[in-house]
């Protein structure tokens, strides 16, 4: 298990090498590019050369990349071209609001879609499981950007329940958390249900399940004891997997409701070519997804005694 | 004595035998309403011009909600107009033609790189193996919209750009699952048969593995189709799609987000529009999933 751990753990560290490659490659490769964002398109030659030659641009590339990479793991990432403060000092606050955010979803998302899959898979082919299935798919069809407005057409225009933005002016405010939330949650409670169901419909064909009915215990303690145990392994990878999806939705979400969070940041930041901003956000976002899916590796493994021990 | 020759029924050409196997999808509800949306925009698309009661562009009468008849009295602003005063559904007819011509042709262009990269990791395992299985779990493991908005932020946005995005994008998901299907159909009979008789290795799997692997392949195909039109959507919805004035269904949302909350009709309908198709693409890869099962 252990060996296991830090085989993923290098693996890990691995991608995040490749992904930082790739980034300076795309991002930082010309320098002549990296100075015009940095000073803006207004100034001189004299004076790029001069920036250029004072951060050391004039190094050989691998130099470069090293020197680049070093400032970012010991946690300098530079200073943000818009703001005119250290990348680290917007990161971080924005970080923290979106962590709320992503936390109250999954605090919703993670018990409807359980418990909707459970009831779909108990009985595959049933009227309840069409039902379930159907409504999931049309869910999941409704990209965030479309939900936000629909939801914020019925909830903030027809029925004036809930207010438009979330800006949090006047310090944090949870009302106006629920619509970013239910954007977020409408999308992608959907296909941690259908993962669900199909676990659960998978452990209901077993022969331990059938023994079990067979031998005459209540249908509830089948599923109670003998279905959800087995039945709930895949959808903890499901739904740690998920925070990949959730960071792309946040965008979205924090971009129509005007959430200060992290991925408004991103975003504004590629709209303004604030280079180094962009650089901490992708990587930060990498961090996260690849953090999270090797955590539902070694999590699957632990969970799951018949790969543990073969 | 003559040995009595049985004539052995010709066997039908590849191509009718998947066409009739698409056709299969009318014995699935889902999958029949799915096409039935699907033909419903592409109709739309192609007969824009003709359907459309106004042009996308023109400017009429500002911020009329739905169903107000025009000045003249004439016509009716079915789905009102915008801030600029034109026709919304007309935009939307309109709309539906980017939407339909970029996101299948970009998904085939993810096919056309992802397939031949799972086809060779799969087949040839070793090295090549490892190293494009490497490459596209780095690639999977950005958060995909952090992926479209820094490579479109960066090379700027056009329909090329678009379909290069994408591309780059979704390769590497194509790629795993052609993998995951090589490796299974690889230790088939038919391919040892092809291998005995000394086939060159492209041959067998262009030839002996690719169709064989198409069932799960449409599927998916399907269901990519829906993510692109999402991506298109998402991008123009962020300010970075295709540039104005032609009408594109995330743009408009875009342009008027903000008054979303005061003048919904503007918003809801392009959104209406794209879960739609987004939702005709899903039901018919559920649809097709159901009855290639079933056999």
């Amino acid at each position: 298990m252990l060996i296991f751990i830090i085989r993923r753990t290098g693996t890990m560290a691995l991608t995040m090498l490749v992904v930082s490659i790739l980034l300076f490659i795309l991002l930082e490769l010309q320098p002549g590019n990296v100075a015009v964002k940095v000073l803006g398109p207004y100034s001189s030659e004299e004076q790029r050369n001069l920036w250029l030659e004072a951060n050391g641009y004039f190094d050989p590339i691998y130099q470069r990349y090293f020197s680049w990479l070093f400032n970012f793991i010991s946690g300098d990432f530079g200073d943000s071209v818009r703001f005119k403060v250290p990348v680290s000092e917007i990161l971080w606050p924005r970080l923290g609001n979106t962590g709320i955010l992503a936390a109250a979803t999954l605090a919703v998302v993670i018990p409807i879609s359980l418990g909707l899959g459970v009831l779909a898979g108990m009985r595959e082919g049933s009227k309840l499981d069409r039902t379930i299935s159907v409504g999931s798919i049309i869910t999941t069809s409704i990209p965030e950007f479309a939900s936000a407005p629909l939801l914020g057409a019925i909830f903030v225009f027809y029925l004036g329940w809930l207010p438009g933005t979330s800006g949090m002016i006047d310090g944090f405010d949870i009302v106006q958390l629920i619509l970013p939330v239910m954007v977020l949650v409408l999308y992608d409670f959907g296909y941690v249900t259908r993962m669900t169901r199909a676990s659960m419909a998978e452990v209901m064909m077993t022969h331990y399940i059938r023994t079990a009915v067979l031998k005459g215990l209540p249908y509830r303690t089948v599923i109670m004891k003998h279905a959800l145990r087995n039945a709930l392994i895949a959808p903890f990878t499901v739904i740690m997997l998920q925070i990949n999806w959730l960071l792309s939705g946040v965008i979205v979400v924090e971009f129509f409701f005007s959430y200060k969070g992290f991925g408004a940041l991103l975003l504004e930041a590629s709209l303004n070519q604030d280079i180094f901003m962009i650089e901490a956000c992708a990587m930060v976002a990498v961090f996260v997804a690849v953090a999270t899916q090797t955590i539902a590796d070694v999590g699957y493994t632990y969970l799951n005694p018949r790969i543990r021990f073969s | 004595m003559a040995v009595d020759v049985q004539d052995v029924p010709r066997r039908e050409s590849a191509l009718l035998r998947s066409l009739k196997g698409i056709a299969l999808i009318r014995e699935s509800m889902v999958g029949m309403i799915g096409l039935g949306i699907i033909v419903f925009w592409v109709l739309m698309a192609l007969l824009a011009d003709v359907i459309a009661p106004f042009p996308p562009n023109t400017n009429y009468l500002p911020l009329a909600t739905p169903f107000t008849p025009t000045l003249d009295g004439e016509g009716m602003f079915w789905l009102g107009t915008d801030l600029q005063g034109r026709d919304i559904l007309s935009r939307i007819i309109h709309g539906s033609r980017k939407v339909l011509m970029l996101a299948p042709l970009a998904t085939f262009c993810a096919y056309l790189v992802g397939i031949p990269m799972g086809l060779a990791a799969g087949y040839k395992r070793g090295w090549v193996d490892d190293v494009l299985s490497f490459l596209s779990n780095v690639i999977l493991s950005f958060p995909i919209l952090v992926l479209y908005v820094i490579i479109i932020a960066t090379i700027g946005s056009s329909a090329i750009n678009i379909l290069l995005a994408v591309t780059f994008a979704s390769a590497p998901g194509i790629m795993r699952i052609v993998r995951g299907l090589v490796l299974d159909l690889r230790n088939r009979e038919y391919v040892f048969a092809a291998e005995t008789r000394g086939e060159p290795s492209w041959r067998i799997m262009l030839i002996e593995i690719l169709p064989n692997a198409r069932g799960p392949l449409i599927v998916d195909a399907c269901l990519r189709v829906g993510y692109v039109i999402i991506t298109i959507g998402v991008l123009g919805f962020l300010g970075l799609g295709l540039p104005p004035p032609d009408p594109d269904w995330g743009g408009m949302i875009n342009e008027f987000r903000v008054m979303s909350m005061s003048f919904p009709h503007m918003t809801v309908f392009p959104c209406l529009a794209i879960s739609s198709l987004v939702l005709g693409f899903n039901l018919l890869a559920d649809g097709l999933r159901e009855v290639s099962l079933r056999d």
